[in-house]
């Protein structure tokens, strides 16, 4: 087969493949045959590059030029000037934001320059569909290295002088659980890959399983290797439809290279994998849930002991790591466990993935070491706040987490850090906000969540949450009084203390942070009966300047609830008492006339 | 497609296909030798594709990393082809009418040892790099 001189590798995760990265990568194919370049010239759909917020995106190899927000009718102007003529097309690069000037090069664009890319080695580099390429970037060795050179005890305990610990939330520490999986005897073992991503605005696991499906495959064989498990499942949600695909194509291409299967590498061992998939329920993320999930019965936790490393998956010992933990296993035994515990802090090793979402420039998916700072990750990786505002708060962890704000931006990130602050780090949500976000309204959001997505099997988070949520809304509403801010921190801590699992022992944390950060804001809405950001209907009034107010009567013509009066060419009014807060009239308004305060 | 039944197997697939994408890893590694060739319509016509196809085949044959890009027109008709080597850490050296045997020796001296050979263009352009 012919080497390609050049790759273009265009970005087939499932945010730019919404903006028609498929039919992009078409037009290349097409463009490169018009011209005869075929053999010469390679177009690969990649996984996740992670600058999501640019994307589509398109990577030009070995000259490392990066295309930003390309049209599939830019395929031909690439082909043409760039691949035939060799000048980069530079309407199509990375503008710079501060000095305004092109970023051919991603190694000098601000988003990527602080990144480390462990767990995401493979996306964006490497065409997930395809076996060998992921051979050829090292893949599957780290299964052949365990067979053939380590016993699972080694295995394990190369795990453990990692660090590494889950990366679904909580923190555990990964070579300790597949010890005690592995003490526990029994005639079938499982392992499962907790794919079951539910936290609002979290995409790591899918990207992951998007750009490089095989390496949770071989992570999981490995780890059925050192427990002396033979079966995997991935429980996945059906809501995941592009992972699940690639998924699919990856176990059966493993099986047709014999790397799942029967007597791996002719080593005698045995490990197959099939997938599950979730309805979509939150709860499900938690292990005990998603094991009875999987065994058909209801999506509702059970107490722990005995932990799922005893009696999990039909009452057999099993092990539930995430994906991103598993991402993060193949490197380790190929590079070894010293390599990586020195990137990190003292106890939190290497690296995390967060989806960075929000009012933030560089909205995407990015990779960092442990230990980064907050303000390193929204001014240098993030780009900033978006419209040059000021920075608020950082909600972290999702529906379980807590927000950061200002006095945070310089703390170490890490899982310690993060508990300290009175968030968590989750399974990698990073919601930026800045001062148009009300933080009840925020707090109100989450519980929300939790109210809907609470299984109700125990009485503390199906009507506690709810209780909160109430008072939430009474504050909102400008009903709240001092003495209900103090019965939801009670209320938060009880649920705290007394639910039975993770999703009710971690939910009033969102409400319980901001009342510690953001207590100012909580008594503004009780006291003053006003929202600042402007968030709180119930506590906003519109009303017209009289001064800029020329008499158009467009405000009038488009209220919905004929609220505005006033004659032709005066000075128009508005009834606070009719007026349902639409916002239609400033919208309408060509004078700036009508604010909220 | 036979499947891998052994260590052997795999390592053996691992080296056929690595040389497959390590055009993708070049373009992120550091401190490698660049090489650009002028590909606009008088580097082809003088045979600048030949050029480049020579010495992609000859460098990989003889274990070198090298990273190989085209560029356009870079301004040296006259002397077509032109190739620009830059070796790690050192400035950018301009060749002229590069022929087969003048590739051979470039990789052989410059490349290989550094040692300059005949044919420099003196460069009198500068570069803004973004």
């Amino acid at each position: 087969m012919a080497k390609f001189k050049m790759h273009l590798l265009v970005c087939g995760g499932t945010g730019c493949n919404a903006s028609r990265s498929q039919e992009i990568a078409q037009n290349l194919t097409s463009s490169l045959k018009d011209n005869g370049l075929e053999n010469e010239v390679q177009v690969i759909l990649t996984g996740c590059f992670g600058f999501c917020e640019k994307g589509p995106i398109v990577k030009v190899m070995p000259d490392n030029t990066f295309y930003t927000e390309v049209k599939p009718e830019d395929a031909t102007e690439i082909i043409m000037e760039h691949v035939i003529k060799g000048r980069k097309v530079t309407r199509l690069l990375y503008t710079d934001p501060e000095n305004k000037q092109h970023v051919a090069d991603s190694k000098h664009m601000g988003f990527y320059k602080k990144q480390m890319r462990i767990a995401l080695r493979n996306c964006g580099y490497i065409d997930p569909q395809n076996i060998e390429e992921y051979i050829g970037a090292d893949g599957y060795s780290a299964l052949a290295k365990c067979l053939g050179e380590m016993t699972p005890e080694q295995v394990i305990n190369e795990i453990k002088l990692s660090g590494l610990r889950g990366r679904g939330g909580g923190g555990f520490p990964t070579g300790l659980k597949w010890e005690i999986a592995s003490k526990n005897h029994a005639d079938q073992k499982y392992v499962v890959c907790n794919a079951d991503e539910g936290d609002p605005g979290a995409f790591m696991d899918r990207s992951i399983l998007e750009g490089d499906p095989h390496t949770v495959l071989e992570a999981m064989a490995i780890n059925g290797f050192a427990i002396g498990a033979t079966k995997g499942v991935i429980y996945i949600r059906a809501e995941y439809p592009l992972a699940i695909n690639r998924l699919l194509v990856a176990i059966d291409q493993a099986h047709e290279y014999g790397l799942l299967g029967e007597d791996i590498l002719g080593s005698g061992f045995n490990f197959d994998i099939e997938l599950r998939y979730g309805a979509g329920a939150f709860v499900c993320g938690e292990e005990t849930a998603l094991i009875h999930s999987m065994e058909g019965q209801r999506g509702e936790p059970t107490f722990k002991p005995p932990f799922p490393a005893q009696s999990g998956y039909n009452k057999k010992p099993t092990n539930v790591n995430n994906v991103e933990t598993y991402a993060n296993i193949p490197i380790i035994i190929t590079k070894g466990a010293n390599w990586f515990n020195q990137i990190g802090t003292e106890k939190s090793k290497g690296t995390k993935v967060f989806a960075l979402a929000g009012q933030i420039n560089n909205v995407g998916l990015i990779e960092v070491p442990m230990g980064i700072t907050l303000r390193e990750i929204i001014y240098e990786i993030g780009g900033g706040i978006k419209g040059g505002r000021e920075f608020k708060a950082v909600q972290t962890g999702g529906p379980s987490g807590g927000c950061l704000t200002t006095k945070h931006l310089d703390t170490p990130i890490d899982y310690d850090n993060l508990i300290a602050a009175g968030s968590m780090m989750g399974s990698g949500g990073m919601v930026v906000m800045d001062e148009t976000s009300c933080m009840v309204a925020i707090a109100k959001f989450y519980l929300e969540f939790t109210v809907e997505e609470s299984c109700g099997k125990c009485s503390p988070c199906r009507i506690g949450n709810k209780r909160l949520h109430e008072i939430l809304e009474k504050i909102t509403k400008g009903n709240g009084t001092m003495e209900d801010l103090d019965n939801l921190t009670n209320l938060g801590r009880v649920i705290k203390d007394a639910s039975l699992c993770g999703l009710g022992q971690t939910s009033p944390n969102p409400v319980l942070s901001t009342i510690e950060n953001f207590y100012d804001e909580y008594v503004e809405h009780i006291k003053d009966k006003k929202c600042k950001a402007g968030v709180c209907k119930s506590l906003m009034q519109y009303v017209v300047d009289q001064e800029q107010c020329v008499g158009c009567t467009a405000c009038a013509r488009n209220c919905p609830v004929n609220a505005i009066s006033g004659e032709k060419k005066m000075p128009h009014f508005i009834n606070t008492e009719l007026c349902i807060k639409c916002g239609a009239c400033i919208e309408k308004c060509k004078f700036n006339a009508i604010s909220i305060c | 497609m036979t499947k891998i039944k052994s260590l052997a197997d795999l390592k053996a697939m691992k080296q056929s296909v690595q040389e497959k994408i390590d055009t993708r890893a070049k373009g992120t590694a550091e401190g490698l030798v660049q090489v650009k060739i002028a590909m606009a319509t008088c580097g082809i016509a003088a045979g600048a594709k030949n050029v480049m196809d020579y010495m992609m085949s000859e460098t990989e044959k003889r274990g070198m990393d090298v990273v190989f890009t085209q560029t356009g027109c870079m301004g040296y008709c006259h002397a077509e082809p032109t190739i620009e080597v830059t070796l790690p850490g050192k400035e950018p050296i301009v060749f002229g009418y590069v022929d087969l045997k003048k590739a051979d020796e470039i990789i052989d001296k410059y490349i290989k040892d550094g040692e300059l050979v005949e044919g420099i263009i003196p460069v009198n352009y500068e570069k803004i790099n973004n």
